[in-house]
């Protein structure tokens, strides 16, 4: 009986599946990520997730991933939200770091970032950000997108808008 | 070990440089496996020497494309900020709310929907013909710009071709490489999880040459005829996906075509002959005269821009 436990785990051993378990998850890339009832753009919004959550990958369509939230929310994201690099989260800062086991070496995480946007500012006071803080208010709403493109009689077709 | 990979990136990055500057990432990379396989084949180098040019290739040619898009917001954040101090904002809420409904939609059909901020749209007050791109997803579109377009169409067709310069990365693409192998020594040389002074000023400084190598790129020279033909490309597919008519980015560039003067400081100084770029989009268009737009969209065109 031991014998074939022991050929069993071994058998685990040998064929386990070449797939690293990281491919399993992935981790949010931008600020803030939105899962989706479809895969989709024009897609209900069901949740929302921040910078440097992981999601646990649960299937995949075209550049879509169905992912679950620690939450246990589920829903659809875009690829480009997403990395396999760790995002690391330094408590209190909002600074980011990407994880030390990344192979990536450019710039990695603590490149630049708002410390040093503020210390450009200091030394370029002339250089205005208000306008730029301005147009990050100008958002638009799937609900709004659908509603611009009816109005408009712009018709995707059918897999057009992702 | 981080150091010594650093150290090794600066020394590659010096003849790769420029070498990656003109072909992209990927090209580099298997420069790199060839220059080393020819290396080593002709008895040129050893093959330790060969791996580390490999190595040192990879890593340069990591450089900008694996700027996270954290750090493309901050940069698009500033080269923003850069040409808002050249050109006046034009505050006009109803064009500014028309503009983003509409570039917004097309930004999602593109192939990087999604950017770490969000893409955002912004009308400039100046009568030159001219939109920018900064990194992230910041897109600037003059009046003079918008007055030559005719519909709807038109003007998804100068959004998407912008959404296009940021989709495919070509404002980071315009960062000398020298000044990202910099950085890279930098942060790979320091442990801390903040920056000390000598640090921060050194990034600062690396920082503050990218926005200029990516604002004089912007306004100045121009992006590569091969960016501007990429850029083309991408709009023609984002606008087949959400449903307008390719040929609106044609009939944009006749209209173009007119109203541009040689020699001008605009479009005209940073984009190759409108004529061109007709050619080679229509060689996988084809061409047709594209129907009249559905009332209620040309109604709402005119309405939202009336005035500007």
């Amino acid at each position: 009986m031991k014998k074939v436990v022991f050929a069993f785990a071994l058998a685990a051993v040998l064929f386990a599946p070449a797939v690293p378990a990281r491919a399993d998850t992935l981790n949010v890339q931008v600020r803030s990520g939105k899962l989706r009832e479809q895969p989709s753009f024009l897609g209900k919004i069901v949740a929302e997730v921040a910078y440097g959550d992981q999601l646990r990958i649960l299937r995949e369509q075209g550049e879509w991933r169905l992912g679950q939230a620690a939450s246990g929310r589920e829903g659809w994201i875009h690829v480009s939200a997403l990395t396999d690099d760790e995002i690391v989260l330094t408590a209190g800062t909002g600074e980011v770091e990407t994880g030390a086991s990344s192979e990536e070496l450019a710039l990695a995480g603590k490149g630049f970032n708002a410390q040093i946007e503020e210390e450009y500012r200091a030394q370029n006071r002339e250089i205005d950000f208000t306008w730029v803080d301005r147009m990050e208010e100008f958002i638009v709403s799937p609900e709004q997108m659908v509603g611009f493109l009816k109005m408009g009689q712009v018709n995707p077709p059918s897999g057009g808008v992702r | 070990m981080k150091r010594r990979r650093s150290i090794a990136a600066a020394a590659g990055g010096g003849f790769l440089g420029l070498l990656l500057f003109l072909s992209g990432c990927k090209a580099i990379e298997s420069l790199g496996d060839i220059g080393g396989q020819v290396g080593q084949a002709t008895g040129v180098m050893t093959e330790e020497q060969a791996e580390s040019l490999g190595r040192a290739s990879k890593a340069v040619a990591k450089t900008f494309a694996d700027i996270t898009p954290e750090q493309e917001y901050y940069i698009g954040r500033a080269v923003s900020a850069t040409v808002l101090n050249t050109y006046q904002p034009y505050d006009n809420p109803e064009a500014n709310r028309y503009l983003n409904l509409l570039g917004q939609t097309m930004a999602q059909a593109s192939d990087k929907p999604e950017t770490f901020g969000g893409y955002h749209f912004l009308l400039l007050d100046s009568d030159e013909i001219n939109a920018f791109a900064a990194p992230g997803g910041f897109i600037f579109i003059s009046r003079g710009m918008i007055r030559l377009c005719r519909t709807e169409d038109d003007l998804a067709a100068v959004l998407a071709h912008e959404v296009g310069h940021v989709q495919n990365l070509h404002g980071l693409r315009a960062i000398k490489s020298g000044r990202l192998t910099s950085a890279l020594t930098i942060l790979a040389a320091e442990g801390a999880k903040s920056f000390g002074g000598k640090e921060l000023a050194e990034l600062t400084e690396v920082f503050e040459g990218s926005i200029g190598d990516i604002t004089s790129t912007m306004m100045n020279s121009g992006y590569a005829r091969s960016a501007e033909r990429e850029a083309d490309q991408s709009a023609v597919t984002i606008m087949k996906r959400v449903g307008y008519d390719p040929q609106g980015l044609v009939s944009m560039l006749k209209e173009m075509k007119k109203d541009l003067k040689p020699g001008g400081l605009d479009f005209a100084k940073t984009h190759p002959d409108p004529e061109d770029r007709i050619g080679d989009i229509e060689k996988e268009i084809g061409r047709h005269t594209p129907p009249a737009p559905p009332p209620a969209r040309q109604e709402r065109f005119e309405r939202n821009l009336k005035g500007v």
